[in-house]
């Protein structure tokens, strides 16, 4: 008898069905993986398993009986446990406070303590259950979630994108953990739409393209020209690069440092990198080790204030760090965030109006705003970009993520930036918007345009870039050209382990990979 | 010195309804909810309380009808701001000025009325003697039961915030409510459940003031007591103890004002009057300049609606 | 665990215009039915007493022309409200921003009116500006005072806000009870009139300092058709112009804001000194058109109104003007109610919180469809 089996779920939101006619059966001790790309439907299918979302239609069966799964809770209670791509876990609370609150009453807050200390030395997932959460790194943030889960003794684990957060050596970690979880007759349904991954990890695949699924195979045997085709319909376009000549450089960062901002943030510590016009230069990492900090200096957002370096940052040779994101945009550089609805664009307006933003088009000489010339904007940007949106006066809020992500990065694209800095430039888009994406940076580098792209996707750079740096806990490090390294290299840079990063001791605490 | 012991009594008495109020509104506060009806829900309760002691004589009742009064117009906001989503900040508002549109309605018949003052709260003879006790006798025997209510309640506030589970969850929510509705604990019951028990606190302190400290009633009787009470679970960056020490503080300050006019100062009264305002304008911004400070203990999610998946 | 009681809202997509504009209606539907119930239960003629509230104000050129005379302090306010809810600044203090106006020009008026000598020696001579001919001059300025005043009440609060990041809700509010206090010194103290028979209240204004009424036989002033005037100005302001966008983009999403590079402090001032001036005005129109003095009761909580009024008026130039007038006849019936049913003047106010309580329940209930959790169990 299967341990969870769905048939036929369905669950609509106003405009898409997220699942359609869904079926899917995971036997126990079965590392079952859920193979889809961005929008296929697996987050939807997942949260109606766990119980926060309910379907529209369809049966869920748990060791053969049909379950109705109300609430999470009521899911954790057959021993369906979750962890979620993004955490569930509380900032101001210890590790043994956010595992304790998720187990049922009873059990003492010091008898949970010492079950995060037994469980992490058997599973090889080490955490202090007494550190406050602030304090810790998002690999270490993510065996808190895993204790927690495991400590409910669960039949059926979720995992959702969980090697995203993770540098490469971390991940041969957690493979090892979950091959052990499932052993032990824990079955394993393992979101992700990364190829390799699954093949090297799952017993079994469901892939969802579109709601739907699309086949079941068994991963060790197919291919991943195979398994892409199962997920997104065809084989993913090639890119087209040029060899194009670097020229000067256009931005630089010379050994910039800045305090900490947030409460729980990363900051900089002697930053340097040099941007070439004609090229594109990545910076690699883990998630919060200093993007933040660094894509806000960068972009203007963070002022460097007037007993700061200001000239720390230089735009062609010219100190920038004390202007605003207006005035760099004035002298020729763009800047696309990593969140679209909220900074990008303004979810309620239209997108004729989001054109505002960064575009000058719209503004008449005495400040009135021009409607019928930012709509003729909107309108050149759907169309040059393919933007799939009702019209130019559609809300920012109404577009699917990707199409949102055409059209923030086509606006600044559109406007010839002499020099443009990306964040996470496909992330969470589907495969064609980020094939359209891709191709369009590269076109503004064949142009002549300086770019820079920083993104957790090691492949997306290697796909893209001419030159790599790694950034791990606010440090930058040396610039390799993307011939003399490799993802290998990389990752093991993602720790800060990179020659002449200097200071032992640092590097001592981040061995285990997960900083 | 004793004269000073009277005075800093006086402080403990007319701080107290700021102390329930704002350990109704850390509650409040601590499950994410920012709720600026405050003032209305003190004076719908004050006169609720006012109407009750008058018909029945009961301070007992009084406080009772005055915590009932103050849940029912939390429940109207809880119903508004978690069960609709509607904006906090509006609907704080909109309790704010219902509520006093009310109490001036229904108020308008007990304007004037007299209540019997506060009995002594220790008859018998150990109860003289407690309150002939130097300084402790003054400051707390001789004071009304409701004092020892406050002080009781932010050591039970203090304890089930930080030593029980049912605290741990409390803030938990307020911190992040999608991660507990992720660990499946119900978010909008939890935080209806703080708002009601706020807004009842919020109704004994209502009550305590027309029918304790006043002991009467007039058309805005709380007199911006609601803001203050709000302004201080900020002062006190959401700790229990800090909430008590801060009411009694500006009790003192709002005496201030009858102090110096029955020592002859010759400042006009309505100067004087400003004085609570103005110092919780100033304290406000005082401690509002450390925003680490107050990042640091400040609910996280304070005032962001949750919409359940 | 249960699964709980409470219904779930989903959004129905775009918010448009005839949904925004159902909500206040039914907002107003409800609060009239439930004044018809109050009205049975205390034992009064319901219809007599909807008429009361929302037919007699407009019967008739003088009560309407009341209820535009009671509107314009609530549009003036509201719009410049509108300006602060829009780019997410929370002033709720411009009771005391009018107050503020009202002061300044009060204390600018009588200033100006020299010979009268209610401010001693500041009034020396003929008037300081006496000399000018016509006088001409003397409403402006009393008028700018006005907008002077109520700004500067709210750049205290701009300034908190801005350079110790108080929270500027609690600090606008606590400068209501001290303008209240401060309004309520100046006409016991300094300003009394000493030819009022103790009274506080200041001595009436030069008459070259009042602003002419509109009307003959009404008191309905210029200060009306300034409003008019202002609707579109803010219309333009809000909706067409790269500050108003900007204002817009801070209060909808701050991170997007600071993307594109908009100022927040510039949008902080700006919102908080337009609403005060304009609060300010709202004021300084009040004592120059239909007082003519300063008295402790200079506002009738017109501040607070005008908060109704900005969100009835779904922070909206036109909404705030048809918003004004309706909350106008608000206040008149409370009025009236008072004088001809012999019900407490209070009620308005019960309305009035029970209006934007409505408004705020329909917004929800009109934008989203409904989910209640024991639908699906009873669906098969």
């Amino acid at each position: 008898m299967p341990r969870l089996q769905l048939e036929g779920i369905t669950r609509h939101y106003p405009g898409v069905k997220a699942n359609d006619g869904i079926d899917l059966t995971v036997a126990a001790g079965e590392i079952h993986a859920v193979l889809g790309e961005n929008g296929a439907g697996k987050s939807t299918l997942m949260k109606i398993i766990h119980g926060s979302v309910r379907p529209d239609a369809g049966t869920v069966r748990w060791n053969g009986e049909a379950v109705q799964l109300a609430s999470p809770a009521m899911a954790q209670a057959l021993g369906i446990s979750m962890v979620y791509q993004h955490f569930s876990l509380f900032e101001t609370l210890s590790v043994a406070e956010n595992v304790w609150l998720g187990l049922p009453r009873g059990e003492s807050l010091a008898s949970v303590a010492r079950r995060i200390e037994a469980m992490g030395a058997s599973y090889d997932l080490a955490v202090d259950p007494r550190r406050p959460l602030h304090a810790l790194s998002v690999g270490e943030r993510q065996r808190v979630e895993i204790i927690r889960a495991l400590l409910g003794a669960p039949k059926l684990l979720i995992l959702d994108e969980p090697t995203s957060v993770l540098a490469p050596q971390a991940i041969e970690g957690l493979f090892a953990t979950l091959r052990r979880l499932a052993s032990e007759g824990c079955s394993i349904l393992y979101v992700s739409h990364k190829l390799d991954e699954i093949r090297a990890l799952c017993d079994r695949c469901t892939v969802l393209r579109g709601g739907r699924v699309t086949g079941e195979v068994v991963p060790a045997r197919e291919t991943p020209g195979s398994l892409s085709r199962l997920m997104i319909g065809t084989e993913p376009p090639p890119l087209t690069r040029i060899a194009v000549q670097p020229g000067p450089v256009a931005l630089s960062v010379h050994a910039l440092s800045l305090p900490d901002e947030t409460v729980h943030g990363t900051a900089l510590d002697q930053v340097s990198l040099a941007l070439r016009t004609g090229e594109i230069l990545g910076i690699a990492g883990v998630s919060g080790n200093g993007q933040q900090a660094l894509l806000a200096c960068l972009s203007g957002e963070r002022v460097i204030g007037p007993g700061g370096d200001r000239a720390a940052v230089r735009l062609f040779g010219n100190p920038v760090g004390g202007l605003g994101p207006r005035e760099r945009r004035a002298l020729g550089l763009h800047f696309v965030p990593e969140e679209r609805l909220g900074r990008g664009a303004v979810p309620a307006l239209g997108l004729d109006r989001n054109t505002l933003l960064t575009r000058t088009e719209g503004i008449g000489r005495v400040g009135q705003l021009k409607p019928r010339a930012m709509h003729a904007l909107a309108a050149r940007l759907i169309e040059r970009f393919d933007v799939r949106a009702g019209g130019p006066g559609s809300a920012a809020s109404s577009l699917s993520g990707g199409n949102l992500q055409k059209f923030i990065v086509g606006r600044e694209i559109d406007a010839e930036p002499k020099v443009l800095v990306v964040a996470q430039p496909t992330w969470g888009v589907d495969v064609g918007a980020a094939a359209v994406i891709r191709a369009e940076l590269l076109a503004l580098r064949a142009r002549g345009a300086a770019v820079l792209v920083v993104s957790e996707d090691l492949d997306e750079l290697f796909l893209l870039c001419d030159r790599l740096q790694v950034i791990a806990r606010g440090r930058l490090s040396p610039a390799r050209p993307i011939s003399e390294t490799s993802p290998a290299q990389v990752g093991e840079w993602m720790s800060g382990l990179w020659p002449g990063a200097g200071n032992e001791g640092a590097a001592v605490a981040t061995a285990d990979g997960t900083r | 010195m004793n004269e000073t012991v009277l005075l800093l009594a006086a402080a403990i008495a007319s701080g107290t309804p700021l102390v329930l109020a704002g350990l109704g509104l850390l509650i409040n506060e601590k499950s994410g909810v920012l709720n600026l009806g405050a003032e209305g829900m003190m004076l719908v309760a004050a006169v609720a309380g006012f109407a009750t002691a008058l018909g029945t004589g009961s301070e007992i009742l009084a406080l009772g009808a005055g915590a009932a009064a103050g849940a029912v117009a939390a429940a109207a906001f809880g119903v508004l701001v978690i069960g609709l989503n509607a904006n906090q900040y509006a609907a704080g508002l909109a309790l704010s000025i219902f509520g006093a549109g009310l109490s001036a309605f229904v108020g308008i018949g007990y304007v004037g009325k007299k209540l019997e003052g506060p009995a002594a709260p220790l008859a018998g003879s150990i109860g003289h003697w407690l309150g002939e006790l130097p300084l402790v006798g003054p400051l707390l025997f001789r004071q009304h039961p409701v004092v020892w209510l406050s002080l009781a309640l932010t050591l039970l506030v203090a304890w089930l915030l930080y030593r029980t589970r049912a605290g741990l969850v409390l803030r938990a929510v307020g911190e992040s409510p999608e991660s507990a509705h992720a660990l499946g604990y119900p978010v909008r019951t939890i935080r209806f459940a703080a708002v009601v028990t706020g807004g009842a606190l919020c109704g004994v302190a209502g009550a305590c003031l027309s029918v304790v400290y006043a002991p009467m009633w007039v058309e805005g009787l709380v007199a911006g007591r609601g803001w203050i009470a709000l302004a201080l679970t900020t002062f006190a960056t959401w700790r229990p103890g800090r909430v008590l020490v801060g009411a009694w503080l500006f009790g003192g300050v709002t005496l201030l004002q009858f102090h110096l006019q029955a020592q002859g100062v010759a400042i006009a009264s309505q100067l004087l009057a400003m004085l609570p305002y103005l110092a919780t304008i100033v304290v406000l911004a005082l401690i509002s300049r450390n925003p680490a400070w107050i990042r640091a203990n400040m609910p996280a999610s304070l005032g962001r609606p949750f919409h359940a998946g | 665990m249960r699964a709980g009681f409470l219904p779930r809202f989903e959004p129905r997509g775009q918010p448009s215009l005839a949904l925004s504009i159902a909500s206040p209606v039914i907002a107003l539907l409800l609060t009239a039915l439930l004044a018809a119930v109050l009205f049975v239960a205390l034992g009064k003629d319901p219809w007599r007493g909807l008429s009361v509230f929302f037919i007699e104000p407009l019967s008739g050129w003088r009560p309407a022309s009341e209820v535009l005379l009671k509107a314009t302090p609530l549009v003036l306010c509201a719009l410049g409200l509108s300006l602060c809810y829009r780019s997410n600044i929370w002033n709720v203090g411009a009771e005391g921003q009018f107050l503020l106006g009202a002061i300044a020009a009060g204390g600018m008026a009588l200033w100006l009116g020299g010979p009268q000598g209610a401010l001693g020696g500041l009034a020396a001579g003929d008037g300081p500006l006496a000399a000018l001919a016509g006088r001409p001059l003397q409403l402006p300025l009393v008028l700018l005072a006005g907008v002077a005043g109520g700004a500067a009440w709210a750049a205290i609060t701009a300034l908190l806000r801005d350079r110790c990041n108080a929270n500027e809700i609690l600090v606008s509010l606590m400068l209501v009870y001290v303008a209240q206090q401060l309004l309520s010194y100046l006409v016991f103290g300094p300003w009394k009139d000493p030819k009022g028979f103790n009274f506080p209240q200041t001595p009436t204004f030069d008459p070259s300092t009042w602003l002419p009424p509109l009307m003959a036989g009404t008191r309905l002033h210029w200060g009306f058709v300034l409003a008019l005037i202002a609707v579109p100005l803010f219309w333009f302001a809000l909706f067409r112009s790269w500050r108003g966008f900007q204002l817009d983009v801070s209060g909808q999403a701050p991170a997007a804001a600071r993307y594109a590079g908009f100022s927040a402090r510039r949008a902080l001032w700006t919102a908080l000194l337009v609403s005060g001036g304009m609060a300010g005005l709202a004021g300084a129109m009040e004592v120059a058109g239909p007082l003519r003095q300063l008295t402790p009761h200079v506002s009738t909580g017109y501040g607070f109104t005008a908060i109704i009024v900005a969100f009835v008026g779904r922070l909206h130039p036109v909404g705030i003007l048809l918003a004004g007038i309706l909350l106008s006849m608000m206040l008149i019936g409370g009025e009236y109610a008072q004088s001809r049913l012999g019900l407490p003047g209070a009620l308005t106010g019960v309305f009035q919180g029970s209006m934007l309580f409505m408004l705020l329940a329909c917004d929800t209930l009109v934008r989203s469809r409904v989910r209640w959790p024991w639908a699906r169990r009873l669906a098969p």
